[in-house]
């Protein structure tokens, strides 16, 4: 089916989140639609599928003009959406969940579960998606998940399907699957909309690239434009993809974790057995596909989650037993995953964050009387050093975007004589601008000789930053590995496969992604 | 706060209590940052409205009506008349009577709105302190019965040199108040038990214990069967700062001094930066190393302290002699108080001066009049109902919205008019009867 947007604009209010937008998918087409975070392409994909309703302009399908009062009117329409986040209920099987709101029903309105079972089967069958129609979706990987999502919108008779970042929960492999599902999807007919942030991808499926910038379309592109060029358009100026660092000079441990195990309030274990080195002057990344306990990992180093057993050892004194003030004052500066809920208050000026985590220190306070003075000065000062962007350091943080409230946490942890520099996801929802930025600052800090222990499940940066890799997958550490190692080898280890495994299959066969790359290197 | 933070509230168990929570400390957050434009507007509209309600129930208004198209001029002169004469004798009960007899009494009502103002004041501190934290104190009420309570005995049952005795009582007090929240504290802090529903249920405890307490002989002292206690000693009470003919005591500057500590404790202590940052994002400051249970359970002492001061001001200054009806409704006025002074030390201090003047006022404007006391409680809450909804004070005076946008006043005016109805529930009139 054939889906254009003309001259599509919406608004919230004063802020025109998609202004204008012109936008052509032809059948049997994969459509990419790039750009930052906050570009607005969600808004945009949202307003296909009836969640919104456009200021201005038209939707047509097949050169037909529609208007959907909700995403019921968008699917009868032909339209799918498989959200970033699934939207499936975890103790339903494959069948319930797909049926859902479509339930086939018998004489008497009895649900026909014969019926929606088979056709779970024909769909799956017909795409090669091997998902066991009777399997429950809280035992599924997240690949399966996904292809779940795809079947429950092929079931609905969708023709044009749209992807929202499908690959953010996705190991390498399963990326790899997504794309072959992608490609028959595209063979039968049914237009695929794909909405990323991520370059790679994007010069591997797509037959076009629409890139969005400050919800104007700003260019289009083909899928043999060069990451540098595509990067250049999405920001809209020059940008270094990588940075570069001089190789790591090691010194002596600084910081190790030895038998590390952390059971969840459930009784789950969600942090097995967990052993760790890293030494002065070095760069460890925490590599995985999200949720396999690198952000337990990161929470009890810090002292928010208790650990059953093990040891956390910073200079050679066990923190295990320290409040999170005390490891916090033993020169743990910490960058947290969630900026918004555990890394700022909101309504606190900037000169508040600031101190956040210091507040009750010298010199912002003798203890109990705080001194706003010193505390306002020493802001002015770390905030402009970290070039972030303020009016004033009395308005509050809300104020700022997300990429200089993130160089504001930045600035605290690192402005003081830390002993360890820990940060889960960094860089997550920031523009490329401030990327880079964080990047560069982490590796300085590497380079005054901190022993740095990143989490981050962007294989992007943990090749970019990482001295060593440690991947983890299920709670326990598969294996560390050199920072220069291939994507391939990673995405195996991130799916479980044990070191040398995973480099004897990585022989066998690569990911189309890995050979992107491998290509875009020659 | 983020949609999803939402959804995930949903899931959790007991979602919907937890919700309502979140949405009652987000309106309280709203409320706290409303500009003092709206404030005031909210006082004249209250006003209006009071005044309509005047010139509903005046008999001499209600007769105009009766010819009022042979002659509309007289509803107006008669309506102009009762209006100006109900609010100006507000004002001469509140602030200054031009047409008392000798200049003592002239000045006599600004003292008395300072004596009303003192319990409210303190208690609303003590509120503040909780809203601030993000914690709802519903149990002033309690607090301020069981400070009375505790500064009334040590009042009457020890013998002890001048200063010390009134000391002691309103440290006694301090303590009693500071037990009462700190129960409360505690269990939050220990157990999460929603300090709403503890506080309340405390509440209903406080008035029982008192009632039980005045039946006991060796409580009251009294040797009679009254439910009422010994009079506190003469050592034990709060001076008199301007002699014979006034009852302006010592109590106004425990309230001024409170105002300045509450301040100084929110704003520049420590301990303060803590409460403030367990109020707007628990989770950041748990990571920033706050310790959010010990946080959690000081709010709620500090804030009981403030309120059984506020109990003993009343006892050691005004009253004198423990009863039942001791608290009065004074711990859920405390709460308006501290609503609208926006949770703010200052603001709480003007706000518990504006409800002691009313209530000062009030009582002149029904001798004098004849216009009922209960006007007086109709301006309060429409005052705070409005300020509670400034999407409408701005509808009222065409004024345009902060931020230029509609998006979500839909949602964001559900919210307040939900903090609204809690604020604005008239006070249960809790009575023991024997």
């Amino acid at each position: 089916m054939k889906l254009q947007l003309k001259g599509v604009t919406k608004r919230f209010g004063t802020f025109t989140a998609n202004d204008r937008i012109d936008l052509t998918v032809q059948p049997g087409e994969i459509h990419a639609l790039l750009g930052e975070n906050g570009a607005g392409k969600s808004t945009l994909m949202n307003t296909i599928y009836g969640l919104h309703s456009p200021n201005e302009g038209e939707i047509l399908l097949d050169d037909r003009r529609v208007s959907f009062d909700g995403p019921g009117d968008a699917v009868e329409a032909g339209i799918g959406m498989v959200h970033q986040h699934f939207m499936l209920i975890p103790v339903f099987s494959v069948t319930e969940s797909v049926m859902l709101g479509y339930e086939p029903t018998k004489s008497a309105g009895m649900i026909d579960f014969a019926e929606a079972r088979r056709r779970v089967q024909e769909i799956s069958a017909r795409f090669g998606f091997d998902v066991d129609p009777d399997a429950k979706i809280e035992d599924l990987p997240v690949g399966a998940q996904q292809r779940v999502e795809i079947i429950k919108a092929l079931s609905r008779d969708a023709r044009v399907l749209i992807l929202d970042e499908p690959t953010a929960v996705l190991t390498p492999q399963e990326t790899d699957e997504l794309i072959g599902i992608m490609r028959q999807l595209k063979e039968a007919g049914t237009s695929i909309v794909f909405i990323t942030h991520k370059l790679r991808e994007v010069r591997a499926i797509a037959d076009k690239i629409t890139v969005i910038r400050r919800g104007k379309i700003v260019g289009e592109a083909l899928p043999d434009s060069t990451e540098t060029q595509l990067a250049s358009v999405m920001v809209g100026r020059e940008v270094n993809l990588t940075t570069q660092k001089d190789p790591a000079d090691p010194g002596d441990v600084g910081f190790s974790v030895e038998g590390l195990t952390v059971v969840s309030g459930s009784g789950k274990v969600v942090l097995d057995d967990v052993s760790l080195e890293i030494a002065r002057g070095e760069i460890l990344c925490v590599a995985g596909v999200d949720g396999n306990g690198q952000s337990e990992l990161a929470e009890a180093i810090l002292g928010l989650r208790s650990a059953v057993a093990g040891t956390i050892t910073l200079d050679g004194t066990n923190l295990r037993r320290m409040s999170v003030k005390e490891r916090l004052n033993a020169g743990i500066g910490f960058v947290p995953e969630d900026r918004s809920t555990d890394g700022v208050i909101p309504a606190f000026s900037i000169t508040e964050n600031f101190v956040l985590d210091q507040y009750d220190q010298q010199p912002y306070s003798n203890g109990i009387a705080m001194r706003p003075t010193v505390m306002r000065e020493a802001a002015v000062e770390q905030t402009s050093r970290f070039d972030v962007r303020l009016g004033n350091v009395d308005d509050p943080i809300s104020t700022l975007s997300g990429g200089n409230q993130q160089k504001v946490v930045l600035a605290r942890e690192m402005s003081r004589d830390i002993r360890l520099f820990l940060a889960s996801q960094p860089t997550r929802g920031l523009d490329v601008g401030s990327i880079e930025f964080v990047h560069r600052t982490i590796i300085e800090e590497r380079d005054k000789g901190t022993p740095c222990l990143i989490v981050s499940t962007e294989l992007d940066e943990v090749s970019n930053l990482a001295d060593r890799i440690a991947v983890m997958y299920r709670g326990v550490v598969v294996g560390i590995v050199p920072g220069h190692t291939n994507r391939d080898v990673l995405g195996l280890m991130m799916a479980g496969v044990p070191v040398k495994e995973a480099y004897a299959q990585a022989q066998d066969h690569h990911t189309i992604l890995g050979e992107a790359d491998e290509e875009a290197q020659a | 706060m983020s949609p999803e933070k939402n959804n995930d509230d949903d899931a959790a168990p007991g979602g919907a209590l937890k919700e309502a929570e979140s949405r009652l400390h987000y309106a309280v957050r709203e409320l706290s940052q409303a500009s003092w434009v709206i404030t005031l507007l909210s006082v004249l509209v209250a006003l209006v409205v009071g005044a309509l309600l005047i010139l509903a129930t005046n008999p001499q208004v209600q007769g105009t009506l009766g010819y009022f198209f042979a002659q509309p001029g007289d509803f107006f002169l008669t309506s102009f008349e009762v209006i100006r004469d109900a609010y100006s004798a507000l004002f001469r009960g509140a602030v200054y009577d031009w047409q008392a007899a000798t200049p003592e009494r002239s000045i006599r009502p600004i003292t008395e709105t300072l004596v009303n103002a003192v319990p409210l004041i303190l208690a609303g501190l003590g509120i503040a302190i909780g809203f601030r934290s993000g914690m709802l104190n519903i149990g002033g009420q309690g607090q301020i019965i069981l400070g009375a309570t505790c500064a009334a005995f040590i009042g009457y049952a020890f013998q002890l040199p001048v200063g010390a005795h009134l000391l002691l009582a309103l440290v006694g007090g301090a303590l009693g108040g500071a037990i009462w929240g700190g129960i409360a504290g505690v269990l939050k802090a220990k157990t999460g038990a929603n300090e709403v529903i503890v506080t309340i249920m405390l509440n209903n405890i406080a008035l029982y214990l008192i009632a039980w307490l005045l039946r006991q002989q060796w409580f009251v002292q009294t040797g009679s069967n009254q439910p009422i206690a010994a009079p506190v000693d003469e050592s034990a009470r709060l001076f008199g700062i301007l002699g014979t003919g006034f009852r302006l005591h010592a109590g106004i500057f425990l309230a001024i001094a409170a105002t300045v500590f509450v301040w100084w404790l929110l704003e520049r202590s420590t301990l303060g930066f803590e409460f403030r940052a367990i109020g707007e994002n628990p989770e950041a400051a748990r990571t920033a190393g706050v310790n959010v249970p010990k946080a959690t359970a000081l709010v709620l002492i500090i804030g009981g302290a403030l309120c059984g001061l506020g109990g003993a001001a009343h006892l050691l200054g005004t009253e004198y002699r423990l009863a039942a009806g001791i608290a009065g409704t004074l711990g859920f006025d405390a709460i308006t108080v501290a609503l609208l002074g926006r949770s703010k030390p200052l603001g709480t201090f003007l706000a518990g001066v504006l409800f002691g003047g009313l209530r000062a006022g009030g009582v002149l404007m029904q001798a004098q009049t004849g216009t009922p006391i209960d006007i007086v409680l109709v301006l309060q809450s429409v005052i705070v109902l409005l300020i509670a909804a400034p999407p409408l004070v701005r509808a009222i005076f065409f004024l345009p919205h902060p931020d230029g946008s509609s998006r979500s006043s839909r949602r964001r005016r559900l919210r307040e008019q939900q903090a609204a109805e809690t604020a604005s529930q008239p006070a249960p009139r809790q009575e023991v009867t024997k």
